[in-house]
């Protein structure tokens, strides 16, 4: 009998194919109620989270608060009534909003370019990661205010300025993600890529970055809710050019707008989020096939 | 010091092989035998007295300090202790990466893969990522990636050491089928006395650190051997004999 009859008889088959995936043996209509009971402790959590946070609003609101002392903190629905449903205000949150995304971007595209180029470096050579990692490591620690001036000085106070501040913030994530991925293939796997002597060029494109990309996509997801935070902080200190988030939530504390100072901050808020799960989307996208992603709870 | 390429029909031979680390640990002493193609020889012996490096030195992933190796090592197969799948290959793709790193085109290596697979037993798993494989089915497509090569040589380390007993034992049946068809020198290292006179034309047993071998055992069975030969009298005594010279060697 030849393995493949074996196989096909089942004398070799059970105990070895037993442990393929079991989900496909559930049947449908268990399926769509454990489906639904997940979505229930999915959703059900954060509502109920949400409803008690909105409760807390308005009593300190109305309960700690009295009517002199009312603007430090707005009730819900008048943040909803003058920050989101008077168009006025609200186009104008959402201006700056576009205006701070662009940077967002632009600085977490480039810190994307710079942090691959010297993780990859970094993981050619000890020496390499010796000389620049330090330095990296600095650069995370110095507190952002202190080098708004120098910033300031060489690059001005518009557009240019705040992508710098955005790079700054989001690059510490990349460059130890990415680096902590590629230096996470197994001993094992290096051995069968020696064995068969593949080139350095061969080794990092087929085993040490699609090793590196659950680690990759932590690091993207983490920078780029740090890419938005930049951008906000960064047209908050410089406040010339485009009209950010940052540059509105300025103008609207120093008038003690609190409607619109909170509608705005949700909003910030909002963006950071939503840049969040669509990086998690294409995470789950490039590599939940293979990889088991841990679920964010969002 | 060197890996010779050899053209005698020793496939692999050690000849006075020695090896200490840089931290002076003397792993290996004036370890000599060779394996013909045809031949199927597995080492046993107590842990840490060097097995496992006995096959790096062999695959060229370790250089030994004393002795010369003589092996063909361009197509030389090794199956590891884990099955060391990439995860984000499918199996199809896992098999063909040994032919597709050594330049072989894309249709010719799907083709290898395939009749790999086939031969394992894999057939309809190809689509399949290795998260969802059992242990058992992971060292199949482990060691249908090696054959996809069909190495003169074949380097097993401990391969079902992780699997339990049934599969182990059912693993240990097909390498042998295997074995008959392909008619490759087998280096086999394991623990397991039983899985060492099931599958082998010879049996090395080796003494602790510093590893020397100690006992030679040739094993008399006909192949194909049926799974009923471990329940045997003659298997039995030989494995009774082969280990209470492994007992021997632990002290």
């Amino acid at each position: 009998m030849t393995t493949q009859q074996a196989a096909e008889t089942g004398a070799i088959e059970s105990p070895l194919v037993g442990g393929a995936d079991p989900s496909t043996m559930n049947a449908g209509s268990i399926r769509l109620k454990s489906r639904r009971r997940l979505a229930a402790e999915t959703i059900l959590p954060p509502m109920v989270m949400g409803g008690i946070f909105i409760s807390f609003w308005y009593l300190i609101s109305y309960g700690v608060l009295d009517e002199r002392r009312r603007f430090l903190l707005r009730p819900p629905h008048q943040v909803l009534k003058v920050g989101f449903l008077d168009w006025d205000n609200f186009s104008e949150i959402l201006d700056g909003l576009v205006s701070s995304t662009k940077v967002a971007m632009i600085g977490l595209g480039i810190s994307i370019m710079i942090g691959f180029f010297l993780a990859t470096l970094m993981s050619q050579a000890k020496v390499v990661e010796r000389a620049i990692f330090p330095f990296m490591v600095t650069l995370q620690a110095i507190p952002i205010l202190a080098i708004v001036p120098l910033i300031s000085f060489w690059w001005g106070t518009g557009q240019r300025s705040r992508v710098v501040v955005c790079i700054i913030i989001s690059l510490f994530p990349i460059i130890v993600n990415t680096l902590f991925g590629l230096q996470s293939a197994e001993r094992g796997m290096h051995d069968l890529f020696t064995l068969h002597q593949a080139s350095r060029v061969t080794r990092l494109r087929k085993l040490m970055f699609p090793a590196a990309l659950p680690a990759i996509f932590a690091g993207l997801r983490i920078s780029a809710g740090l890419s938005v935070i930049g951008a906000i902080v960064g047209d908050f200190f410089f406040g010339l050019g485009d009209v950010g988030i940052g540059q509105l939530l300025r103008k609207y504390a120093n008038n003690l707008w609190g409607e619109q100072l909170l509608a705005a901050v949700i909003m910030s808020s909002a963006l950071g989020v939503t840049v969040f799960l669509i990086f998690g989307w294409i995470q789950n996208a490039a590599i939940g096939k293979w990889h088991d992603t841990s679920d964010s709870g969002i | 010091m060197t890996a010779t390429t050899t053209t005698t029909t020793k496939a692999l031979s050690f000849d006075g092989i020695g090896m200490t680390f840089p931290d002076g640990t003397e792993a290996l002493r004036d370890v000599s035998f060779s394996v013909d193609r045809g031949e199927f020889v597995t080492v046993v012996g107590p842990s840490g007295c060097g097995k496992s490096t006995l096959l790096k030195i062999a695959s060229g992933l370790l250089e030994n300090t004393e002795g010369q190796v003589s092996v063909d090592r361009e197509r030389i197969g090794y199956v590891f202790q884990d099955a060391t799948l990439l995860h984000w290959r499918t199996i199809q793709r896992n098999v063909e990466l040994f032919a597709e790193l050594h330049g072989i085109g894309k249709e010719e290596r799907r083709d290898l893969a395939k009749k790999a697979i086939d031969m394992v037993g894999l057939s309809g798993f190809e689509n399949h990522y290795p998260k969802s494989l059992s242990g058992g089915m992971k060292m199949r497509a482990s060691l249908a990636r090696t054959l996809t090569l069909q190495p003169p040589v074949f380097l097993f380390d401990e391969p079902f050491g992780a699997v339990d007993e049934i599969t182990r034992e059912h693993l240990n049946e097909e390498t042998q089928r295997l074995f008959q068809r392909e008619g490759f020198a087998g280096l086999f290292i394991t623990h397991s006395i039983s899985e060492a006179v099931f599958m082998s034309t010879r049996v090395l047993v080796m003494s602790a650190r510093p590893g020397r071998i100690v006992a030679e055992f040739e094993v008399p069975f006909e192949y194909p051997r049926k799974p009923g030969l471990r329940f045997d009298a003659a298997f039995a005594e030989l494995s009774g004999q082969v280990s209470a010279e492994l007992r021997g060697a632990h002290s």
